[in-house]
């Protein structure tokens, strides 16, 4: 089981005849089951989404995301609407009742997302994902979003990120170095975010089949912070991290709107910190995500082996 | 984006947040006409740079005639002003704002900002204004008062918390809850992610003013505001960082000379920290972004290596959409293009990595390749030294 999407995710993309919406559509029908069962696009309701892989049908698209979960019954979002209105796409989508709602858009203004937020903690049925995020795949299965699919191997590892290619370099070791992914959820590198590092570490731990967690982090804020207290309290899978940017000067933005030190906090040390002090193996080198990992995993299993009743 | 003191207290005037009267000028004739017509016995002269800590540094100057004042801005203009937040360098003044003095009987501080953990915006206020605000919520968290605004307007009880809170005496109490109302309404109206007024003052006359004014906006809300946009002040900002914005590429400058090139900010950012961890320092953060097309990896890689500290580059690309193949054709027209003799090591993985690896092995140029992060950034380092 993977954590919230599978093959069975009856997906929707807003956006789906814009140049992005299209590019990606076409990359997420490629891949393996992703169910794909229509398009949003106000104005070209009524039409055909038709640039799919060989051996898919075309998509039908329509005016409202109402609609499409009306007459397809959508449950799942992805969003490549631009930052000037992405905000209000993702707004529809709480309103139609979508359940996992995952906005790829880069550049949203961050009082749109406070807005968003303040909706969505009103909502009882929508989750997010982003924005500015990569998204989300389930190896084997089912791939919503912009992420590369073949570096990605099926298997048990839960990986949660808020950076793009810096986690298609983490899956990359780890599929490397023969350990598959459960999931992989990008959530994104923007201050005000929807799923956050802890939603995610949850989602892992109560999955049956993750059995342990990669999470990448970044300078700026202080999820990585309020996670590590988390992981204390709660998780008992083992946890490999990486925060990127301790070279990083105070007071420059990193290209991500999220990705500050500013007013002496968001350090990557004080993060690294936090973390380690609540068990995770933390590694300063970005090149040794995956055998740290690989490390970790081979020597729970001899404790294991050793001692079967003993809890890791 | 950041902009000046002076924008900010012409900003504040639009929303009738009480600000001091003042004048700008650019020349000491200038400073001294401004005292003029300000007319009061004393005036203050200061230096507007982006940078805080313009007090520490000299740059605030107090002057009791014309004559003076023009003195002062002389001493400010054209010259570079250190202060903590400018670096050993300093800026350059170009610009002083001349005010009029005021009888100042208490000063406060009031912030607001976006708390990231809370989704929404924080105002903090203290009762001890003029002070090192970080410093003084790690020493005494208790004379900060903190409370959260839910919607997009304050509302009149959250006003009188702020002005009872820091102590703003009774017949005073509407000037300070118009003063918090006002400013959360450019707030929310112009997308500023910060506002901070340090100090805020109470005048013996019973009057709140902004003595300072601070505001930085959403870069990714700019489009909204075209206003706020012609406020841009471009002498301010770093002119590599100018330019590669003109390209839409994140650039910063560092002090390295490793320079590297990057997609995504989250690798970028990794990459910086294994070089360091080579034994290198960094020279910039560079991502040119998702889907780089082949003149923006042109442009990144000039902008990249005409930083004369740069003595290597690593080109660390792990190809989504971003293909491998374009990256390579890219880099490689560009190396020809700008004649360039500095060694570079080339590390790729992903989207068609084969044919990258092939484009640059026929190149007839010589790249390093490099086959992981740690592989690439080892040789870089040895590269640079």
């Amino acid at each position: 089981m993977s954590v919230l999407v599978s093959e069975k995710s009856r997906i929707i993309v807003q956006g789906i005849t814009g140049k992005e919406g299209k590019f990606h559509t076409y990359h997420c029908m490629a891949y393996e089951s992703t169910n794909i069962v229509g398009g949003v696009t106000p104005g070209k309701g009524g039409t055909h989404f038709s640039e799919v892989p060989p051996g898919k049908k075309p998509v039908p698209v329509f005016n409202t995301v109402a609609e499409a979960v009306r007459l397809e019954g959508a449950d799942v979002s992805v969003i490549f609407v631009p930052p000037a209105y992405a905000a209000d796409a993702i707004l529809e989508s709480i309103d139609a009742g979508i359940r996992l709602i995952i906005a790829i858009t880069e550049g949203i203004p961050v009082n749109d997302m406070v807005q968003v937020k303040r909706t969505l903690r009103e909502s009882e049925k929508s989750r997010l994902i982003g924005p500015n995020c990569p998204g989300i795949i389930s190896p084997g299965k089912c791939k919503i979003g912009i992420m590369p699919g073949f570096i990605h191997k099926p298997g048990r590892i839960g990986v949660v990120s808020r950076s793009g290619t810096l986690t298609y370099e983490a899956v990359w070791q780890l599929s490397g170095l023969g350990m598959g992914q459960s999931t992989c959820i990008g959530i994104g590198g923007d201050p005000v975010n929807g799923t956050n590092f802890i939603d995610a570490l949850e989602l892992f731990q109560n999955d049956s089949e993750t059995d342990a967690i990669v999470m990448i982090g970044e300078i700026g804020g202080t999820a990585e912070e309020q996670a590590a207290l988390y992981i204390k309290d709660k998780i008992t899978k083992p946890v490999v991290s990486f925060i990127a940017g301790i070279t990083a000067p105070a007071d420059k933005r990193m290209g991500h709107a999220g990705a500050i030190v500013s007013g002496g906090s968001g350090t990557a040390s004080s993060k690294i910190e936090a973390l380690e002090a609540a068990g995770v193996r933390v590694t300063s080198s970005p090149a040794e995500i995956g055998s740290l990992m690989k490390v970790l995993i081979e020597h729970t299993r001899t404790v294991r082996r050793r001692s079967p009743l003993e809890k890791d | 984006m950041k902009i000046h003191e002076y924008q900010g207290k012409e900003l504040f005037r639009t929303y009738n947040i009480p600000v001091p009267n003042g004048i700008l000028a650019t020349t000491p004739e200038e400073a001294k006409a401004a005292a003029i017509e300000l007319g009061t016995p004393v005036v203050v002269v200061k230096a507007q740079i982006h940078a805080g800590g313009r007090g520490k540094g000299g740059g605030i100057k107090i002057a009791k005639s014309p004559e003076e004042a023009a003195q002062k801005a002389a001493e400010l203009l054209g010259k570079p002003l250190v202060t903590p937040q400018t670096g050993p360098e300093g800026r350059i003044v170009h610009k002083v704002l001349v005010e009029q003095g005021l009888d100042i009987a208490k000063e406060y501080y009031l912030g607001i900002v976006l708390d990231r953990q809370a989704s929404m915006p924080v105002v903090m206020a203290s009762s001890e204004g003029g002070m090192d605000i970080e410093k003084l919520a790690h020493e005494r968290p208790e004379a900060i008062i903190r409370f959260h605004i839910h919607g997009r307007e304050i509302h009149p009880h959250q006003a009188r918390r702020f002005a009872y809170g820091i102590g703003i005496p009774a017949e005073s109490i509407s000037k300070a809850t118009h003063f918090l109302t006002q400013l959360f309404k450019l707030l929310v109206e112009k997308d500023a992610t910060l506002a901070e007024i340090n100090p805020l003052i109470l005048t013996r006359q019973g009057d709140v003013l902004a003595l300072d004014a601070k505001i930085n906006f959403d870069d990714n809300a700019l489009f909204k505001h075209p206003d706020i946009v012609a406020m841009r002040d471009i002498q301010e900002e770093d002119p590599f960082e100018v330019e590669a914005s003109r390209y839409g590429l994140n650039y910063v400058k560092l002090e390295g000379t490793v320079g590297c090139m990057v997609n995504g900010a989250g690798l970028a950012m990794a990459t910086m920290d294994i070089i360091k961890l080579s034994g290198g320092k960094p020279a910039n953060f560079l991502d040119v972004g998702g889907g780089a097309k082949k003149d923006q990896i042109m442009n990144a890689f000039r902008i990249l290596t005409s930083d004369s500290d740069v003595k290597a580059v690593l080109i660390n690309i792990f190809g989504g959409i971003l293909r491998c193949d374009v990256l390579a054709r890219g880099v490689v027209d560009a190396a020809s293009e700008l004649h360039l003799t500095l060694p570079v090591v080339v590390r790729m993985e992903g989207t068609n990595v084969e044919q990258g690896k092939e484009i640059l092995r026929n190149s007839g140029l010589t790249f390093t390749v490099a086959d992981s992060m740690k592989d690439a950034a080892e040789k870089v380092v040895a590269l640079a030294q």
